[in-house]
């Protein structure tokens, strides 16, 4: 029951993020809209409330790590994204890339820690993440400039794990 | 309005020449991955600058003129940020491990650990 009222209450916020303008309600929402909301979340958690809640752990209700998410993402997350950039626009104009495919183990437990890990490490300085051994959560990372052919995981991704099990463990 | 016009253009100016880039390494790089490379990185943080772009105006406008439309703007363009930055890494590492398992293997590679690995 606790699963269906979180994804009502996510889907309802993100309808009425949506189609907030003028209205009676706080002068932002109408009756009608959110009448229709409240059908819709309905209907929408009817279905997905067993993809959002798979294994029943409500580790990221805890609004800490939310606020410890933001600190991330906009502190070294954004610092490492634009240095990326910087790499990349330099390979771009001068074309020197010395590309390879290497494996890192970052030691991450959980599936939301292990995709935050490889969408940060594919919007960071030049390694993409390519494929995963489920078994025990390697990743296998192409690298634009391999500079060392036993990478740890401080040459892929800085101390990105060590955020993201803050965040998800 | 005259120091939020210059910010706009330099959001603008920052979006468009990282864009451009990503479109330049399209063409230069040789193979599938270095390509994804140019077109997610560089994409991804050149729409970040431009949608930044979108919500300082429609905000400062809004501040203005207190038309409810230019937060409607800002808002969606809030979204539109977020689902980029969710869907454009996730959607290149479908690309880049479809193209592993179908065998492209990436050119000039010094070392290629997953074909070593066996996985599958």
């Amino acid at each position: 029951m606790l699963d269906f009222i979180i994804t009502f209450l996510l889907s309802l916020i993100v309808y009425l993020f949506l189609v907030a303008s003028t209205g009676e309600i706080a002068g932002l929402w109408s009756i009608f809209e959110i009448i229709l909301g409240i059908i819709l979340s309905i209907i929408v958690s009817i279905i997905a409330t067993k993809v959002l809640f798979q294994k029943r752990s409500y580790r990221m209700l805890n609004p800490l790590r939310w606020v410890i998410f933001l600190i991330y993402l906009i502190g070294p997350f954004f610092f490492a994204m634009a240095k990326a950039n910087i790499d990349v626009a330099y390979r771009v104009i001068t074309g020197r890339i010395n590309p390879g495919i290497v494996k890192i183990s970052p030691g991450l437990k959980t599936d939301l820690g292990i995709t935050m890990l490889a969408d940060s490490i594919t919007l960071t300085p030049g390694t993409l993440s390519v494929d995963i051994d489920e078994k025990n959560n390697d990743l296998y990372i192409h690298w634009i400039n391999v500079t060392t052919l036993k990478p740890t995981t401080y040459h892929i991704c800085a101390n990105f794990p060590h955020w993201i099990r803050r965040i998800t463990e | 309005m005259g120091i939020l016009l210059a910010i706009l253009y330099i959001f603008l100016g920052i979006g468009v020449i990282f864009n451009c880039l990503g479109s330049i390494g399209l063409l230069r790089f040789p193979d599938v991955y270095t390509r994804l490379h140019a077109s997610t990185k560089a994409t991804t943080f050149g729409s970040i600058f431009t949608s930044f772009a979108v919500i300082i105006y429609s905000f400062s406008r809004w501040n203005v003129s207190g038309d409810s439309k230019f937060v409607v703007l800002a808002l969606h363009a809030i979204v539109a940020l977020i689902c980029l930055i969710i869907t454009n890494p996730t959607g290149a590492h479908a690309i880049a491990r479809a193209a592993h398992r179908s065998g492209v293997m990436p050119k000039q590679a010094v070392i290629d650990q997953l074909k070593e690995a066996k996985l599958e």
